[in-house]
């Protein structure tokens, strides 16, 4: 008998005190989906975004089509440029606790998402990142000092003091401007890459987004203008499961993958193992080329875990259980990266833990660096008149009236 | 030159800045194929490609993304928001990115890009296409709005906002598209050759952003307004029998604050004019800018006309527009106070 209509209100599998439970997960096999040709017709490509692409099996080894072949060695830099994501997150993350920036957001257990995809990218093609893509910046070869200043908002902060820590951007690396506000960026790489095709270029946009934020507008615009225009997009849905307390299943997780949001719009949608760096990479080209030849955008959803908290100004521990990360089906894709590569005998524990040390170092003299430039606490400061400029290209007369008030209030 | 009514010379603008420019492109709800809603693009796709001149989806805030992105990709985009009272999905997209990227970014990334909106009342649009919602854009730090009152201004304003590297909000107030209105409802409409300012060069010229008109000279009282009140106010005046100044504001921020309080340092008394409501509204912020600037030359409190506070209603357009006889009553306040 009806019970007439009652409201279902998601709830994840487990709360903190209870047994991490991650059976809602749907997987494949390593190697078992199929890797269509980059001109497949989205509704003839339905079952990836059903289906979890992988590559890397339980035994270590690369397996299936979607392997993309890539040399040892360009597996170490991978390898090298996790670590030092993880390892710059973890500083940065003491550095806010002992008051020396005001906030962070680590990236820890999705580093693959990004220096998988900034290495399967043209350096030409553009990002539009979420705050979680920080491996771009490590991929492209920013100066991790610069990052540094950044979050430190001293006198070489690039954004001259005028946003949170992580709100990075690079104009020469080809990375937007981090805005803040959620999925903003994802609509305005899909404008940015129909100019590209406007211009007759082959470059491609690429844009990230977490799995909360398909529930925004902006996520809607964004794959509906690329399928109308058949933009040379590539859009991230990186699902860690988590949006600060609430699961993936508050923005529709529950009842479809984010990856089928795509077909439904008649863009591809590929689901892939985001802890796994070579189904990430394998997905990304498939992708890229796609986009590059013309074949349009691409909506991939990465399956991972958000291992830390939101960011320094939340506590995970008060809405999931504490062991939930290390019960994660997929792993951690540094693991998973380093036991193939050890696997195959091309790398080892001991090169690991001397790789490790190397990058801590490396990360602890770039932040001595950073800090001779100054910090929130002690100088030297940012000049105040940097707060009035670049509001319009020209300084217009209230802001010049604005800016003598407070030089006079300061002689 | 040529005569031309609002429509036209927003076109002639388009038209010239798409044959001058190849960045240059224009994106919005029935723009192309069609020509607009109000035909102010028309001709244009014809004339430049289904690439420059761009049929959107009915997204407004994705248009004001995809032409953020063009925009930071070297393209030069014209956004059209078919009604002011539509551009609120996009309000996100252009206060906490159109409008900060530059800030942000240290200059580094920037979106050059121009929205179009028709606005205002007049026209028995009701609540959903009468809104003027200028000064909620007014308050966001870096961007331009602008709000032309004829066709020579129309068109030199917005081939000076097209060539802006600022993110411009452009308001057309559609009651005078077609020619300028008095804010008597019952006379016979009057078209804009018939004004002097419905003649405009044919080719390109430019309006400065930034700067304010004086419309008329007087020296009884100082009037500022901008779009359509610029015509009702010059009526009312005669209607009140005063010798009154009257400032078009014209570009509304960064506001021409010179021009204005010159002018009523000389008359010694002010009256602010606008559709849009009132408390809150951008006559507040004029008001307070006159009485900072002015205070010891004012010889009556300032008055402002404006939108009763309401949401515009549909059956009671005319009770709800300030008129001539509102606008008129005002400067007779304003000439009565000793």
């Amino acid at each position: 008998m009806s019970q007439g209509s009652r409201l279902h209100i998601p709830h994840p599998p487990a709360r903190p005190g209870e047994q991490p439970d991650f059976s809602y997960l749907k997987t494949s096999p390593a190697g078992a989906v199929a890797r269509p040709d980059i001109n497949a017709q989205a509704h003839d490509i339905e079952y990836l975004s059903q289906e979890l692409v992988r590559v890397l099996d339980d035994d270590h080894q690369a397996t299936g089509p979607w392997d993309p072949h890539l040399d040892p060695q360009e597996l170490q830099i991978a390898l090298r440029h996790m670590l030092l994501t993880r390892i710059f997150d973890a500083r940065m993350q003491r550095n806010q606790r002992q008051g020396k920036i005001t906030f962070y957001m680590q990236s820890t257990g999705e580093e693959a998402v990004s220096v998988a995809q900034g290495m399967a990218l043209r350096p030409s093609d553009m990002c539009f990142p979420s705050y979680r893509n920080q491996g771009l910046y490590v991929v492209r070869g920013r100066n991790i000092v610069d990052l540094m200043c950044q979050c430190l908002s001293n006198t070489r902060d690039m954004c001259k003091g005028r946003q949170l820590p992580v709100m990075y951007h690079w104009a020469d690396g080809n990375i937007f401007s981090i805005s803040g506000n959620l999925g903003t960026q994802f609509p305005q790489a899909v404008g940015w890459a129909m100019a590209s095709a406007i211009k007759g270029e082959d470059r491609v946009a690429v844009s990230w987004i977490g799995d909360g934020t398909t529930a925004e507008a902006d996520f809607h615009y964004a794959i509906t203008f690329a399928s109308v225009y058949r933009a040379p997009v590539i859009l991230n849905v990186v699902n860690n499961q988590w949006a600060i307390s609430t699961f993936q299943g508050f923005a529709g997780g529950e009842k479809s993958p984010f990856a089928a949001r795509g077909p439904g719009v008649g863009i591809p949608g590929i689901r892939v193992d985001g802890n796994d760096f070579l189904a990430v990479y394998g997905a990304t080209q498939w992708a890229a080329e796609r986009a590059r030849k013309g074949f349009g955008a691409t909506l991939i959803e990465h399956v991972t875990y958000r291992q830390s908290a939101h960011s320094t100004s939340d506590d995970p521990s008060r809405y999931r259980p504490k062991d939930e990360a290390a019960a994660w089906p997929l792993g951690d894709p540094i693991e998973r990266l380093k036991g193939y590569l050890i696997a195959n005998g091309e790398w080892s524990e001991e090169r690991h833990e001397a790789l490790t040390a190397e990058l801590e170092e490396h990360v602890q003299a770039a932040w001595k660096e950073a800090t001779s430039y100054g910090t929130l606490t002690e100088g030297p400061w940012l000049d105040n008149d940097l707060m009035f400029e670049d509001v319009l290209q020209e300084l217009p007369p209230h802001l010049e009236k604005q800016r003598a008030e407070l030089r006079a209030l300061e002689e | 030159m040529a005569q031309m009514n609002m429509i036209q010379a927003l076109n002639s603008a388009m038209d010239i800045m798409l044959e001058r420019d190849p960045a240059v492109v224009i994106m919005g709800e029935d723009v192309g194929f069609f020509g607009g809603v109000f035909r102010c693009t028309d001709g244009l796709q014809r004339k430049y490609g289904e690439h420059r001149v761009i049929d959107a989806p009915i997204a407004e805030g994705g248009i004001i993304a995809a032409s953020i992105g063009m925009g930071v990709n070297g393209l030069r985009p014209v956004a059209e928001i078919q009604f002011a009272d539509y551009i609120y999905p996009g309000f996100d997209q252009i206060v906490s990115e159109l409008a900060r990227l530059r800030y942000r970014s240290a200059g580094e990334f920037f979106a050059p890009v121009t929205i179009r909106t028709p606005c205002g009342g007049g026209i028995r649009g009701g609540q959903t296409h009468s809104q003027s919602p200028e000064g909620i854009f007014t308050h966001v730090s870096g961007l331009r709005v602008v709000m032309p009152s004829n066709p020579y201004d129309a068109k030199g304003l917005l081939i000076s906002s097209i060539e802006s590297d600022d993110p411009v909000i452009f308001f057309e107030p559609k009651r005078i598209y077609n020619g300028p209105f008095d804010g008597d409802p019952d006379k016979p409409a009057i078209p804009w050759s018939t004004h002097a300012k419905g003649e405009v060069p044919a080719g390109h010229f430019t309006v400065p952003l930034g700067v304010a008109e004086i419309v008329e000279t007087g020296s009884d009282m100082t009037v500022i307004t901008y779009g359509t009140m610029v015509h009702v106010s010059q009526a009312a005046a005669k209607l009140a029998g005063v010798d009154a100044e009257i400032i078009d504001v014209r570009s509304l921020a960064p506001l021409d604050t010179e021009t204005l309080v010159n002018s009523v340092k000389k008359t010694g008394r002010c009256v602010i004019v606008h559709e849009a409501t009132r408390f809150g509204g951008f006559g507040a912020e004029l008001s307070a800018t006159v009485q900072e600037e002015c205070f010891w030359y004012l010889e009556a409190p300032i008055e402002r006309v404006a939108g009763w506070d309401t949401p515009y209603p549909h059956a009671f357009e005319w009770e709800y527009f300030p008129g001539q006889k509102r606008v008129a009553a005002a400067l007779t306040k304003v000439m009565e106070a000793k």
